[in-house]
Parts: C-alpha cells; sequence; structure tokens
C-alpha cells in the first residue's frame, strides 16, 4: 500500500463519525444499513484496506454527522468489531466499540418464505438467542426460525 | 396486545397448563354451561382445517356463545388482496375473540400485536398448534391419572412433526422419558434434544419399533410418515412400513399404556388397533373439545368451576 493511499484513508476530518473495522466483504451492508446513501453531508468510503485484525477492512466517514447509539449498534450484525470514533474539532472525543441489541427490530429479513414478515408489510422482529465471538444467532420472534449473523439478509 | 392470548404453548407456565387441565376436566362433567352468553367469537380460518373449527365451533356453541367466520381464504377478504393486519382490525370491531388459522407462520402472533382482542392460534402453518398440544396433555393426564414421571415414546416423523416438538416443550415440566424412534432422515432435532438436555430430560434415540420400546412406554404417541417429507424415494418406500403399529405389537405391553395420534392417521396405526382398549386417539380428539371449551374461557377471562382432583404431583 503506497504512502499516498494511506494518507487518503485517514484523510483528517473535522467532525462527524469514523466507523472503522468493518469487515470488507460488508463494507456496503454497513453503509446501507446507517442509510449513508440518502445523506447530504461529505461521506468518504474506503475498502480493503490493510488491517492486521481482519486481513482487510473498510472504514466509512461522515461529516458533522453523529449518529444515535441505537442506530449505529446495527450493524454489529455484520460488523461485530467495529469500532467508533466520534471527532469533534479534529480530534476523537469518543472512540468505543459497537454492542448488538438483545432485540433487532427491521434490518434482517427472515430466511424462511412462509414466515408472515415475508408476507405482511411489516418489520422483522429477531432476539440474539447466542452470542459466540463473530457469530451471533438470532430468532425470528414470529416463526421461531433463526439465522446466524454471518447468514443474515439485510433488508 | 391482549395478555390473555394463546399463541403458543410456550408462552404459559406449569401452573396455567395444569390450571387449563383442571378447567377441561370440569366441561367433560359439565359440557354445556352458557358461561358464553352474549358473547360473539370469530373463527377465522385462513387455510382449511374442518376437523380443527368444528372441535372450536363446537365448544364456543356448548358455552352458548355466537360464531362468525370465515372456513377458507377464498371466502374472504385477504382473497382480495387485504392485509392481515386489516382484516384482524375489521373484525375487532364485532367480536370478543378471534380464533385463527393461517397458513404462514407467526401469523396468529402478529394478529396479537395488532388488535386488544385475544388471539387464540389454531395453528400458523408448521409453526404452533397450542390446543392440540392442550388435549394431548389432558389425554395423558386423564389416562394416567397424572403428567409426572411418565415413559412417553413418540414414533414416525419426529423432524416436521409440530405436534411432537409442543408436546415435548409442554412435557418439559414433568420429569419424563423420552424414547424417540424414528428413521434417519425423521430424526427428532438437535434443537430439541438439547432443550431435553438443558432440562435434565432423559431422551433415547431408536431405529427400531421394537418389543422392548413398546414393553416400557406408559405412551405411545404415533405420527404420519409422509412421502413428501423424503428427499430420498427408496429411503421412504425402505422405511414406510417400519413405524406401523400392529394389535400383535401390544402384546406384552404394560397394562396403563395407550395409544395416542393427532389424527388424520393414514396407515401408521393398524385398523386392528382400534378395537383395543389401549387405543386412545379418537378418545383423545373427544377431549379436545373440553380443552378448547378451557382456553376459550380463559382468553375472555371467564372463571370456570375446576374439579378439585389433583393434577400436582
Ligand atoms: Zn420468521
Amino acid at each position: 500500500m503506497t504512502k499516498e493511499y494511506k494518507e487518503l484513508a485517514v484523510a483528517a476530518l473535522r467532525s462527524g463519525t469514523v466507523i472503522d473495522h468493518i469487515p470488507s466483504h460488508n463494507l456496503f451492508k454497513a453503509v446501507k444499513i446507517l442509510g449513508i446513501e440518502k445523506m447530504d453531508r461529505a461521506v468518504t468510503i474506503g475498502n480493503n484496506l490493510e488491517s492486521s485484525r481482519l486481513g482487510t477492512k473498510g472504514i466509512i466517514k461522515v461529516a458533522d454527522v453523529e449518529f444515535d447509539e441505537q442506530v449505529i449498534n446495527r450493524i454489529a450484525i455484520i460488523a461485530p468489531h467495529a469500532k467508533i470514533n466520534i471527532i469533534r474539532n479534529y480530534e476523537v472525543a469518543e472512540k468505543r466499540p459497537v454492542r448488538l441489541a438483545d432485540t433487532i427490530v427491521g434490518i434482517v429479513r427472515c430466511p424462511n418464505p412462509k414466515c408472515i414478515t415475508n408476507n405482511e408489510p411489516m418489520k422483522t422482529h429477531f432476539d440474539v438467542t447466542s452470542r459466540q465471538d463473530d457469530d451471533v444467532t438470532l430468532r425470528c420472534r414470529y416463526c421461531g426460525h433463526t439465522v446466524e449473523s454471518s447468514e443474515a439478509i439485510i433488508e | 396486545m391482549n395478555k390473555r392470548s394463546l399463541v403458543s404453548i410456550d408462552d404459559i407456565s406449569r401452573e396455567e397448563i395444569i390450571d387449563l387441565l383442571r378447567r377441561a376436566q370440569y366441561f367433560e362433567a359439565n359440557p354445556t354451561h352458557k358461561l358464553l352468553d352474549g358473547k360473539v367469537v370469530a373463527t377465522l380460518f385462513f387455510e382449511p382445517s374442518t376437523r380443527t373449527r368444528l372441535s372450536f365451533e363446537t365448544a364456543v356453541n356448548r358455552l352458548g356463545g355466537r360464531v362468525i367466520g370465515f372456513s377458507d381464504a377464498a371466502t374472504s377478504s385477504s382473497s382480495k388482496g387485504e392485509t392481515l393486519k386489516d382484516t384482524i382490525k375489521m373484525v375487532s370491531n364485532y367480536v370478543d375473540l378471534i380464533i385463527m388459522r393461517h397458513y404462514l407462520e407467526g401469523a396468529a402472533r402478529y394478529a396479537t400485536e395488532v388488535t386488544d382482542v385475544p388471539i387464540i392460534n389454531a395453528g400458523d402453518g408448521a409453526n404452533q398448534h397450542p390446543s392440540q398440544t392442550l388435549l394431548d396433555l389432558y389425554s395423558i393426564y386423564k389416562t394416567q391419572g397424572t403428567l409426572y414421571d411418565l415413559n412417553i415414546t413418540m414414533v414416525g416423523d419426529l423432524k416436521y412433526g409440530r405436534t411432537v416438538h409442543s408436546l415435548l416443550m409442554a412435557m418439559k415440566y414433568f420429569r419424563p422419558t423420552f424414547h424417540f424412534v424414528a428413521c434417519d432422515e425423521l430424526r427428532m432435532p438437535s434443537q430439541y434434544k438439547e432443550l431435553c438436555d438443558s432440562c435434565g430430560i432423559k431422551y433415547y434415540e431408536h431405529h427400531d419399533f421394537s418389543a422392548d420400546v413398546i414393553g416400557a412406554a406408559d405412551i405411545l404417541y404415533m405420527t404420519r410418515v409422509q412421502r413428501e417429507r423424503f428427499s430420498d424415494l427408496l429411503e421412504y418406500e425402505r422405511v414406510k412400513n417400519l413405524y406401523t403399529l400392529r394389535r400383535s405389537m401390544l402384546e406384552g405391553s404394560k397394562p396403563n399404556l395407550r395409544v395416542l395420534h393427532p389424527l388424520p392417521r393414514v396407515n401408521e396405526i393398524d385398523q386392528d388397533v382400534d378395537e383395543s382398549e389401549k387405543a386412545y386417539y379418537f378418545e383423545q380428539a373427544r377431549g379436545g373439545l373440553f380443552a378448547r371449551q378451557a382456553i376459550i374461557c380463559r382468553a375472555l377471562g371467564i372463571d370456570t368451576p375446576t374439579l378439585t382432583t389433583s393434577i400436582e404431583s
């Protein structure tokens, strides 16, 4: 990786949010979950960057936006090791990991085609039944089917 | 959301199960009782099931209530594209209780979220059918005099059979020993065996529907082995007759043994078993009426007398 490229990846942000350590293959899922496509602020997205932990990683920087904690924690489904950096006045004012809530409303689609959630205009509702490192098991509150977070289809 | 709704047998506690069985006992002794005078009950069958619908409607009628509804989705507004939510909200304006069956899994749970009228789930796809479970428990209790410490042998389709899964979950309170008799393709799924492990319930798996297994049983719970469940039709041909109960196989079984089956049966119980005093599947279906009367009264918050025999151990 060239020096130039690295500098671009960490280009300074005056204020806003940097989401780091997103697995490369899930970067665009994270973009979708956070609704970044619809934002009008400056957004920088980097992917396939070197990471000692993940091999390669993705990073998202959004200027002038601090996400609601509940909103940003939703990406924990697909990026359990993501780190949130809140930047104020060019400095990291807060740094914290994401944490997956015990229930997830919306976002994940139920894998069961005969589930009511795939046939009515309604939100899905999953309960987290086990957490093992990267993989989290989710159980549909309606039909009882389970899905591993790594295989979850994002709505 | 109405807290007296019954969507899954898992939603109710051991005490509530026992309370419902006591009420069912009362209704068996007093089947006609005008406790629902002036009440209107909807039976919404988005998927036809004559057996279950007749049982519920008879239960309402015997309690003196009135029934409105439909018996399949083709005659309902859902065939015009109305959402389930809209149908439930519309019907909720008219009735005190909704009993519903739906081909989609989770439909009854969703219905409870869009109305304050109590909902009774009369089956949602392959998911839950709590009144069937309650009538199974009632049969076990009636024939054995207790729910505790019984040897329960489940035979046939243990993989897809919703009734065996629900029965297993409900029996977890009563210290059972389970025997699971099935071919490899239709074995009890691991999640239910893990549930047994976590509750300290003993279980044994068998391929052979042998004299030893039958000889140890207090309850033989038979299920249908359906051809469409098999990915390998040769395997179906090989096993289809291995899990059929014949009268001769009951020789040497315990005197208190009773044979249950959720019905309809095809060929998994030979006709000659019907004459045995150990065949209980027709009485089992009859008990469904009393179990459903009990469930309906609970859903409406109507207090019913109970007989004072002890179910507790
Ligand atoms: Zn589902």
